[in-house]
């Protein structure tokens, strides 16, 4: 198979040289190409450029904001429609500034402020890369903002703000995987895009750097070195595992992370993992406390009861579940989160975990949104924040009933 | 007129285990596997949630995950000059349907045959003599022995992570498990499943009568598992909804939970659901299989073209489709010639219920699992002298009850009134005190010259395609062995300590109304002559050697065991065949 991906490449690069388009990238250089092939995951630009179940990098994906959806746009080197006929100046531009090939500013659901820290000769690699793969003719309107919000114009103001140009600078007193580590949660890899609380104004608050934040109606959790809601307790080992694998002793990815395990760091150098997870017990959380509610609170005893019905088959009555296979609720951090946005969806709607070539399983957690009400579902969420000796803020019905509004008119 | 598709190298028909063990051989090969599955698509979270399913009504009495009698069905008679009518609903018997088949609603019994079933024509004449055996006794050897089976069973046992006590290493006889199996090459994958209450008072009772009982091996897993595919296995919850249901706890062996989350990443497999293969197309000679055709959810006919073909249907449908698509010689008992539809068998299976004081025992039979229970194999296949007692063939017995499920576990002393005030009465005061092992006698069923498969001349089904009609009945040496059978269980479940025993013999006339198993076998059976059987060692068809027939409709009569784990081994055992032999020279693979 590598033999003949590596003719079906060769076939296109001719192709693609014969059009003499696509910046100034020699289509014969295949060390640049596959620096940027694997770059391009790192920055996982095919999650957001890709409309599942269509051509890839070729766009139409709608990332919604809090501010309305913002249409990717279609990257393949189509001179038309893609970004074929844009200079490399133009695409690095794009990519590590935030400007359009027309001097509009892009909108920072582009996460230009952390591919900022990526070089210039690493993002043209990725275009390098981009050039190989099959033009698609497909337009793509990708502002569908409402007003004011439509204005381009105010992202000066934006970029003002929160926006910080430059590529990464190492750290002398790290050591080389650290630094390693901090640029691509910083640079490529974006994680705060999701992980780091936002303004109003959809910028990052950089005093709560990944402290977990909501996105598309999940909570993507603190991912700092916090023992309480952080990932602190993971080991450099079980953090590696999971972003290879989407599993571990602990935790299952669903929702937007498992698109980002099956698309991007399933894929990446082990080095590079182990890179990440470093950096990131390093990374300071939150000093406060929960204090635990009392086992004798009624809401307690409720939601021990019907956690006793109704989960603890797989997730065990220790809550320990199933390395792997059925997520530790004792130990996981996740639960723990301030906001219960992602407990309460994966009872009211069940959960698919991601499917990887190291962990195929994919197991599943049926949905409970029509076997309990509101107040169960925020007792027995309560109960599994508070048992096993951790403490969390207890969630109410009216969480729930919010969430279950909300999730009312979004997918699966 | 059937649309073509493009051709595949290969195709198969069903994708239940063997369809599915088979298709990760064969794309392991590196070929392009299509598998077109009559059901639809199942998965186990999606499709059996645990928050629903269990769920008597529905998929017990209302039969959810089977094949409805509308889309096909099977005509029934005893004897040969009866005239058999169609079966309107299903009874002794549950035909699967969808991904995963009867994988997905089994109790995940999973046990290995003895040698001497294999060979048992040969083992019995030379015991006892020819004459032992009825005249009209069709047993035959299989063609293959326990010994070229232990390495397939001992690769399906590792796919499902088997829980159970070894009998057998090496030849070395092991404390606690069961001393009459055939030697294994190592333990079972997992340890056996802790016992409930009845099982653990079954085995005591039975090692007090001399007996040296064992746990049942089981799908249903003893702790976490991680199978060679790299899927991951859950601890069995001892919730008791197994058979007819399937388990969205990952703790049951099936398609679902140890083949196809991989297969389905793999880019060189496809499935089409919800499609009915009706006809293996063959060339003008006959001898080579082109194909096969079929109909979607909107009646469409399409034609698939391979170059070889897996059919790897329930054994019934087997048959059948062989007999539709006119390969080999129908089987026509008269005249005695012919081999599809040949050698037709069942399981002879009876139960004892013992009850007990209510003050005393206390059994909670609610928790169980599909195969749980506490065995003895003093009385299978010839694992006694059968010369005093004048029949052959044998029986597993065990307290294996597999649930205390509301509607169905209501079991009352004989001679309580069978509704009403009284009968609520008795459930009441024994649901809890009463052993109630389902399937507690697990007999064999030899075949017979008059019991065997053919298509009716009457009834025809949706294409008009004459049904295929059942002759079976219960011969004297069954009878016979079920009553020894069920008293020397009696005598257990006495032991036990029961005040009452109720006795149910299994009786002729065979009764297709009241489920035994779905445990039907034969018909296009394996052996070493293609004038007794369909298809040689190797499951390959004698007269069209790209095809391959896959499961329990390869057996040449029933042994006392479930049949899944020797189907398992089989489909194993055929796919190394091809794989070392046929792809690199395709052809019969033992002479005719």
């Amino acid at each position: 198979m590598p033999l003949r991906g590596a003719f079906a490449c060769a076939a296109v690069l001719l192709f693609t040289s014969a059009l003499a388009v696509a910046g100034e990238s020699d289509p014969q250089d295949f060390t640049q190409i596959k620096k940027g092939q694997y770059l391009a995951i790192l920055a996982d630009c095919g999650s957001c450029h890709t409309l599942p179940g269509h051509r890839r990098f070729a766009g139409g994906l709608p990332i919604e904001t809090p501010f309305g959806n913002i249409v990717a746009p279609n990257i393949t080197p189509d001179p038309e429609t893609g970004v074929g006929a844009w200079s490399d100046d133009e695409f690095d531009a794009a990519v590590r500034r935030g400007i359009r090939r027309d001097g509009a500013l892009l909108y920072p659901a582009m996460p230009f402020n952390a591919y900022t820290k990526m070089t210039r000769e690493e993002v043209l690699a990725i275009r390098a890369y981009l050039n190989t793969v099959e033009p698609v003719h497909h337009a793509v309107v990708a502002n569908t903002l409402p007003f004011p919000f439509n204005i381009r114009i105010a992202m000066r103001v934006w970029d003002a703000l929160y926006f910080t140009e430059g590529v990464y600078k190492p750290d002398p007193a790290k050591s080389a995987e650290w630094n390693r580590g901090a640029y691509l949660v910083s640079g490529p890899a974006h994680c705060g895009a999701c992980h780091t609380p936002k303004t109003l104004l959809g910028g990052d608050k950089a005093a709560q750097y990944l402290q977990g934040s909501k996105i598309q109606g999940w909570f993507a959790p603190d991912i700092t070195g916090d023992k309480a809601r952080g990932i602190g307790n993971w080991s450099v080992a079980e953090i590696a595992a999971y972003l290879k694998g989407g599993h571990n002793q602990v935790a299952a990815a669903t929702g937007p992370m498992a698109d980002a395990v099956s698309l991007s760091t399933s894929q990446w150098k082990d080095s590079d993992l182990n890179s990440i997870a470093v950096y990131l017990k390093s990374v300071p959380g939150r000093q406060d406390t929960a204090t635990p509610l009392s086992a004798g609170d009624p809401v307690m005893t409720a939601g021990a009861a019907i956690y006793r019905d109704t989960c603890s088959a797989c997730h065990m009555l220790d809550g320990r579940g199933t390395a792997e296979l059925f997520p530790s609720l004792a130990a996981s951090s996740n639960v723990r989160s301030d906001d219960p946005a992602s407990l309460i969806r994966v009872v009211l709607r069940g959960a698919r975990s991601v499917a990887t070539a190291t962990e195929p399983t994919s197991p599943g957690m049926p949905s409970y949104g029509w076997q309990l009400n509101d107040a169960q579902v925020a007792a027995v969420l309560t109960y599994i924040r508070n048992a096993w000796g951790a403490a969390a803020p207890a969630v109410s019905a009216q969480d729930v009933t919010r969430e279950r509004s909300q999730l009312a008119s979004r997918p699966d | 007129m059937a649309r073509r598709l493009p051709k595949k190298d290969v195709v198969i028909i069903g994708l239940g285990w063997t369809g599915s063990i088979m298709a990760h051989e064969l794309t392991d090969e590196g070929l392009d596997v299509v598998a077109i599955e009559r059901g639809p698509w199942r998965d186990a979270p999606t499709d059996f949630p645990t928050s629903y399913m269990q769920d008597e009504l529905r998929y017990r009495i209302r039969h959810e995950l089977f094949l409805r009698p509308d889309q096909l069905t099977f005509t029934f008679r005893n004897k040969i000059d009866q005239t058999a009518l169609p079966i309107r609903s299903w009874g002794a018997f549950m035909p699967p349907n969808g991904v995963g088949g009867g994988g997905v609603h089994w109790n995940a019994e999973t046990w290995r045959f003895l040698p001497s079933d294999f060979v048992v024509r040969t083992h019995l004449t030379e015991r006892y003599g020819a004459s032992f055996l009825p005249d009209d006794m069709t047993i035959q050897d299989w063609g293959v022995t326990y010994a070229d089976m232990e390495p397939y069973y001992d690769q399906f046992e590792y796919l499902c992570g088997t829980s159970g006590t070894a009998g057998n290493v090496k030849g070395q006889i092991q404390e606690g498990g069961n001393p009459f199996e055939g030697p294994r090459a190592r333990p079972y994958p997992t340890p056996a499943q802790a016992q409930p209450f009845g099982a653990t008072l079954f085995a005591k009772a039975a090692r007090e009568l001399g007996y040296k009982p064992f746990p049942q091996p089981s799908g249903n897993l003893s702790k976490p598992y991680v199978n060679p595919l790299g899927l991951r296995m859950g601890q069995c919850t001892y919730c008791g909804f197994c058979e007819w249901f399937g388990c969205g706890n990952y703790s049951k062996a099936s398609p679902q939970t140890t083949i196809l989350p991989v297969l389905i990443r793999k880019s060189n497999f496809s499935l089409r659901d919800n499609s009915e293969v009706v006809r293996i197309n063959t060339d003008a000679s006959g001898k080579r299989a082109t194909g096969v055709t079929f109909v979607d959810s909107s009646l469409q006919e399409w034609e698939q073209p391979a170059d070889l073909v897996i059919l790897s249907a329930y054994s019934m449908f087997n048959v059948q489709l062989l007999l539709h698509s006119k390969i080999s010689q129908p089987y026509d008992p008269v005249a005695n010639t012919g081999v599809v539809g040949r050698n037709f068998t069942h399981q002879t299976i009876s139960s004892v219920n013992g009850f007990f004081d209510n003050k005393k025992f206390n059994f909670n039979p609610f928790i169980a699992s599909g195969s749980i229970g506490m065995c003895i194999d003093e009385f299978n296949g010839d694992n006694f002298d059968h010369g005093p007692h004048g029949f052959v063939g044998g029986a597993y017995m065990g307290q294996v009850q597999t649930g205390g499920r509301p509607i169905e576990t209501t079991v009352v002393p004989p001679g309580t009134p069978k509704w009403g005030a009284k009968w609520k009465t008795a459930v009441r005061d024994n649901y809890l005190s009463t052993v109630k092992p389902g399937t507690g006698v697990h007999g064999s069923f030899y075949s017979y010259r008059d019991v065997y498969l053919d298509l009716d001349p009457t009834y025809t089904d949706r294409f008009s395609r004459p049904l295929m009609r059942m002759t079976i009945d219960l011969h004297d040496n069954e009878i016979k062995q079920n009553r020894f059978m069920t008293d020397k269980f009696a005598e257990i479940i006495k032991a036990m300590g029961a005040n009452v025993v109720d006795k149910q013999y299994r009786t002729a006339p065979y009764d297709i109304t009241t489920y035994q198993t779905t445990h039907l076998n034969g018909g296009v059976i394996m052996g070493a002559d293609p004038k007794t059987s369909v298809v040689n060692r190797y499951l390959q068809n004698w007269d069209v050697s790209n095809l391959f027939v896959l499961g329990a409709s390869a057996f040449p009569q029933n042994a006392g065991y479930n049949p899944t784990g020797t189907v398992g081994a089989l489909a194993f055992w055929a796919a190394e065949a091809i794989r070392s032999q046929y792809l690199k020279h395709p052809g019969p693979l033992v002479d005719a």
